[in-house]
């Protein structure tokens, strides 16, 4: 008995020191992706100039380099990582509540209803923070209507809601068509296509500022019942006998993972593959256990992101969307996975 | 009574068949019920109606004289586990992960399983015998060891009342016997036990009660010598069955004729 206590508990210590692998290399990332781009900068000159902005001293720097560092490049830093982490926590979340890997965060209609909020944004002639606020406002609402499609029929199993989510979504991908139809093709049509493939070029801190609640409330939350989460993934009837409220529980987890996918989506346009492959990646690293996977997939989404970011600004003079590179390394990726696990996928 | 089921009336849809046509039962303390009856004639709709996984359209159910109606699912749990019939989950909980879970009804929303609950699961794995499957992935066990792991998991629940749904079915003869041993010893320890079952010859082993489910939803109650002869084996399965007694097994056995 004693022997398997202690293998808990050293596997509950391996789990925390790979996060902080997780984390050193995050930070490792961050500092490089400071660094390098058009006007580089010593990763010397970059921890200065963190130090002295973060602490208020005055250092040694010139205030290019300081202008590069902190109005260009941290915001794009911060929120590609935020995003990865937010896009892998809820696919994380998604995938276990419908006890189904191969589900991603966009399924119930979030990232098409942003879409579609920012469309509308964009014909009307807003953009910045307004646009993120439609876009948000379009993937929470397109949600509601999927969850309660369910609810109109009077049915609470997982299948009537991943349909609703396929209705929903067809519906949302022929008004996105109908809104790409009528915009200017010169102007607004290229801005919703750009919107739609995802970039980080435009993030500000202020709209940063502005979706930091909806991100971070969220997975503080979904760590907390993310033991339930386990539960929730053995099936609904099962759950339901082991004492779970499955209908309290997921709701919370999909409100949760909902907000944090509209969050991200609604400041750097939507994003792909990172949902799908990040959780499944990080699952085979550390296990289906929701506590420890949670955590680690964040982290991972986070480096993914970023340095996937680092590269489309960088490898290019003119800066290619996000979801092309996502796309181009998650497909294959995906593929590979799946490949190591088709024995147990059955 | 830890179970008790009052005039249960049940159709899945408003026109449909009656399932379960005014259907009474009660098990005490160490009682062990094996309920038999035809394919399709609503034995696990019967216990998902007691698991509170499904609800009567009249009559109550009780668990430790207190409404089901009435009680969170927390509260049900903590007094029922429910053993499903064994199905592969979609991820690769590890066999103590698994069991763990038994742990939920004590377990708040916003926490997760504390040192003591640890300590259970590995009692438990030991007493059921499967502690050197700790480590391994469920989905990667063979259908016997799950299960006795999902047994394992009833068990952690803590328990008054124990349901089973074919608890033998998909298993090879040897594991059959090992699980029905299983059940017998469970009862002898005081837990209330119900189980379905499609072979007469495993209620004549667990003796205690049998039930029988007939095709119109009527349940007849009784002790296991008694209900089961070979007429009402004649108008369950409509087929002649015959019921002698072997000496070897020191019990009745039930023989098919031949092809």
């Amino acid at each position: 008995m004693d022997t398997l206590s202690k293998n808990s508990k050293r596997k509950n210590f391996y789990a925390i020191g790979f996060d902080i692998l997780l984390i050193i290399i995050l930070a490792a990332c961050i500092i490089i992706a400071l660094c390098v781009g058009k006007y580089p900068t010593t990763p010397k000159e970059c921890v200065e100039v963190l130090y002295c902005e973060i602490f208020g001293k005055v250092g040694s720097y010139s205030k290019m380099t300081r202008n590069v560092i902190m109005g260009l490049r941290i915001p794009r830093v911060v929120s590609s990582v935020l995003c990865g982490m937010m896009l892998a926590m809820s696919g994380v979340t998604y995938q276990g509540i419908f006890k189904n890997p191969l589900v991603s965060p966009d399924f119930l209609g979030v990232s098409s209803g942003a879409c579609i909020g920012a469309a509308v944004a964009i014909l009307l002639g807003f953009s910045g923070l307004a646009l993120s606020g439609f876009a948000f406002a379009g993937g929470i609402l397109a949600v509601l209507l999927t969850v309660s499609i369910p609810a109109i029929m009077r049915s609470d199993s997982n299948i009537m809601l991943v349909l609703s989510g396929v209705i929903v979504g067809g519906a949302m991908s022929s008004i996105l068509g109908f809104l790409k139809y009528v915009a200017d093709p010169e102007t607004e049509l290229a801005a919703i296509t750009y919107w739609t493939m995802g970039s980080f070029s435009y993030v500000t801190f202020d709209e940063i500022k502005s979706v930091i609640l909806a991100m971070v409330i969220p997975a503080v939350i979904l760590m907390a019942i993310s033991w339930w989460i386990d539960i929730l993934s053995m099936g609904e009837s099962e759950a339901k006998t082991l004492g779970a409220n499955i209908v309290v529980i997921r709701n919370v987890a999909i409100a949760c993972a909902t907000l944090m996918t509209a969050a991200s989506v609604c400041i750097s346009g939507t994003i792909g593959w990172i949902g799908l492959v990040i959780p499944h990646f990080a699952r085979m690293i550390v296990g289906p256990n929701n506590t420890k996977l949670i955590p680690a997939a964040g982290l991972m989404g986070g480096i993914f992101l970023l340095i996937v970011d680092t590269v489309t600004r960088t490898i290019s003079i003119s800066e290619m969307p996000v979801s092309i590179l996502t796309g181009l390394i998650g497909a294959p990726f995906y593929a590979i996975l799946l490949y190591r696990q088709r024995k147990t996928l059955s | 009574m830890i179970v008790e089921a009052k005039n249960i009336n049940f159709a899945y849809t408003k026109n449909g068949r009656q399932i379960l046509n005014d259907v009474s039962l009660s098990l005490k303390e160490g009682e062990v019920m094996s309920i038999l009856g035809p394919n399709g004639a609503g034995k696990s709709t019967l216990l998902n109606l007691i698991a509170t996984l499904l609800t009567p359209d009249s009559g109550e159910i009780l668990l430790c004289g207190k409404d089901t109606k009435k009680m969170k699912p927390k509260e049900v749990a903590s007094i029922l586990s429910y053993v499903p019939q064994t199905h592969t989950p979609a991820f690769s909980y590890t066999v103590f992960n698994f069991v763990l879970m038994g742990r939920a009804p004590k377990v708040g929303m916003f926490e997760k399983p504390k040192a003591e609950d640890f300590k259970l699961v590995e009692q438990v794995l030991e007493e059921v015998g499967i502690a050197k499957l700790a480590d391994k992935p469920y989905t990667e066990i063979s259908g016997g060891e799950r299960q006795q792991a999902t047994i394992a998991r009833a068990l952690v629940q803590e328990p008054k009342a124990i349901l089973f749904d074919e608890p033998t079915a998909h298993l090879d003869f040897g594991n059959q016997i090992k699980t029905l041993r299983t059940i017998k010893h469970l009862s002898e320890k005081g837990y209330a036990v119900i189980m379905t079952t499609h072979n007469p010859d495993h209620a004549i082993m667990l003796g205690g009660t049998t039930a029988i489910l007939d095709k119109k939803g009527k349940l007849t109650v009784g002790p296991a010598e008694e209900i089961i002869t070979e007429s009402t084996l004649k108008s369950v399965y409509d087929t002649k069955l015959k019921l002698s007694y072997f000496d070897e097994a020191g019990r009745l056995v039930c023989i098919p004729p031949n092809l």
